[in-house]
């Protein structure tokens, strides 16, 4: 279910690593929660997102939720698609719903996000 | 130590894996299968709701009919045994209590239905109102159960279950007949902009109707709707809500629900404020818009026009039907210009929306 070749933060985003190009999205269980996504808010290429901080929001028919950035590092690509088609977050979260790519100064920060067995313990364990 | 309220049909909600929420103290369903997905259902087919949260009030006694034209703005007296009227009820002051609506059963007997949120306020607010009026009221809430089938072939999907012509119920009255032979009360009413019924039946049958009525209506597509798409049909179809569009500090009138308030009836609670409001000029009004810039408004944000701040958002959301982003807004009556731009305050950033006619679905 969750590709096991990514990296998982507790705000239920992931990270695909390409060299020191990472693709973010949030998971196939953040979009399962969130309901239907309507809007979706992200940054311009070239600004820089900071580890801990809130990079942009997704919003559902009822509820807006903050995108987490699990690192820091600078906007180089942007997937405008999810703009006119917010729904890919819900069909396709881990392909043609990802939303920033990023070009990350610290590759090491990646370490602390959890493997797809770590996460998935971790997400049957917030649903206990 | 006290949970949550559920309805009758609790374990139904989670057999179809119902998303559940705390809705004011009560645990309902937000969505099943997802908000757009029966959004469209319902004004395409068919869907179901459980509304047994409401609140229903029993008025009565010889001076029932006195007593509910002091309680309410609308007029009563039009009302004929099975007819049904919609109306606010007032505080002195014109701001409204809550919004409900009236069945005659006859002159002595008056069945009103309040909204969830509000059934116990409104409860003690009509004890209060009982003085001298030779009337009883009685909170009869836990007894019933109230499903809501709503969609072009609600009628056709009940019909099938029903032994009475159900073509003969037209819109804003009631009759009392059997559904999978259980006796209701069945109403031509509703809360989504679309044709079908509202339906209360005792409260231990609820389950049965509410199995029965998806099982029939399967073929069609008809399935379980939550309080998300609720939301969204009534807000399309510009229905008001209780906390958003109407409220303590909001009349029937700045509500654009004037059309219910008749002056030129014998005097009711909030006439006489109502009346110097009407005269003075009603200061603020509630506005259709739609986003123009990249945004959804949503209730309690703030609107601006050239960095002044104008009013509010009542509600607000993406529309599955319009597919776009739209909202309901209280602005300065003065301001109310269609096609005019002003800004909506969406976590502090100024995005534009544009005023367009507030009726923003009707149902063809």
């Amino acid at each position: 279910m969750n590709p096991v070749e990514l990296k998982y933060s507790k705000d239920h985003d992931y990270a695909r690593v390409s060299g020191n190009i990472v693709t973010f999205g949030i998971t196939e269980h953040a979009q399962e929660s969130l309901g239907d996504v309507v809007f979706v808010e992200l940054p311009d290429e070239g600004t820089t997102v900071s580890a801990g901080k809130s990079y942009g929001t997704v919003e559902s028919v009822k509820a807006v939720s903050d995108i987490m950035a699990s690192i820091s590092g600078k906007v180089v690509e942007v997937n405008t698609e999810v703009f006119d088609s917010p729904d890919l977050l819900n069909s396709d979260p881990y392909g043609e719903g990802w939303l920033i790519k990023v070009e990350v100064d610290d590759l090491s920060l990646l370490e602390t996000m959890m493997s797809v067995a770590e996460y998935e313990a971790f997400v049957a364990e917030e649903e206990h | 130590m006290v949970g949550p309220k559920r309805t009758p049909l609790y374990e139904e909600h989670k057999v179809a894996k119902a998303k559940l929420i705390d809705f004011g103290g009560w645990e309902m369903p937000v969505q099943y299968a997802g908000v757009i997905e029966e959004h469209h259902a319902v004004r395409q087919k068919a869907g179901l709701f459980d509304t047994s949260h409401m609140g229903e009030i029993d008025v009565r006694g010889k001076e029932a009919l006195a007593y509910v034209q002091r309680l309410i703005t609308n007029d009563a007296s039009i009302l004929h045994d099975g007819k049904i009227l919609y109306s606010p009820m007032c505080y002195p002051t014109g701001g409204i209590v809550d919004d409900l609506l009236v069945y005659r059963y006859d002159s002595e007997h008056f069945f009103i239905v309040v909204n969830a949120s509000n059934t116990d306020k409104d409860y003690e607010w009509m004890l209060q109102q009982v003085n001298d009026f030779e009337v009883s009221v009685e909170n009869v809430s836990e007894q019933y159960v109230q499903l809501a089938l709503q969609g072009p072939l609600a009628e056709t999907i009940l019909q099938r279950i029903s032994s009475i012509d159900l073509s003969k119920i037209i819109y804003y009255t009631f009759t009392h007949g059997d559904i999978d032979d259980v006796p209701c009360l069945i109403s031509r009413t509703g809360y989504t902009g679309e044709d079908g019924f509202e339906v209360y039946c005792s409260a231990e049958f609820g389950p049965q109707l509410w199995r029965k009525i998806l099982e029939v209506g399967a073929g069609d597509g008809v399935q379980p709707i939550g309080l998300g798409a609720r939301d969204t049909l009534r807000f399309e179809a510009r229905l008001p809500l209780y906390g958003n569009e109407l409220g303590r500090e909001i009349t029937p009138l700045e509500a654009g629900i004037g059309f219910f308030v008749k002056l030129d009836k014998e005097d009711f609670v909030g006439k006489e404020a109502l009346q110097a409001q009407k005269k003075q000029g009603v200061p603020r009004k509630l506005v259709g818009l739609e986003m123009v810039g990249r945004g959804i408004a949503r209730s309690h944000y703030p609107l601006q026009k050239n960095g002044e701040d104008i009013g509010f958002v009542t509600s607000g959301s993406f529309s599955p039907t319009l597919n776009k982003n739209i909202a309901l807004g209280m602005i300065r009556a003065d301001l109310a210009v269609q096609g005019d731009v002003l800004d909506v305050m969406i976590r502090g950033k100024a995005v534009q929306a544009k005023i367009i006619p507030s009726l923003f679905y009707k149902r063809v």
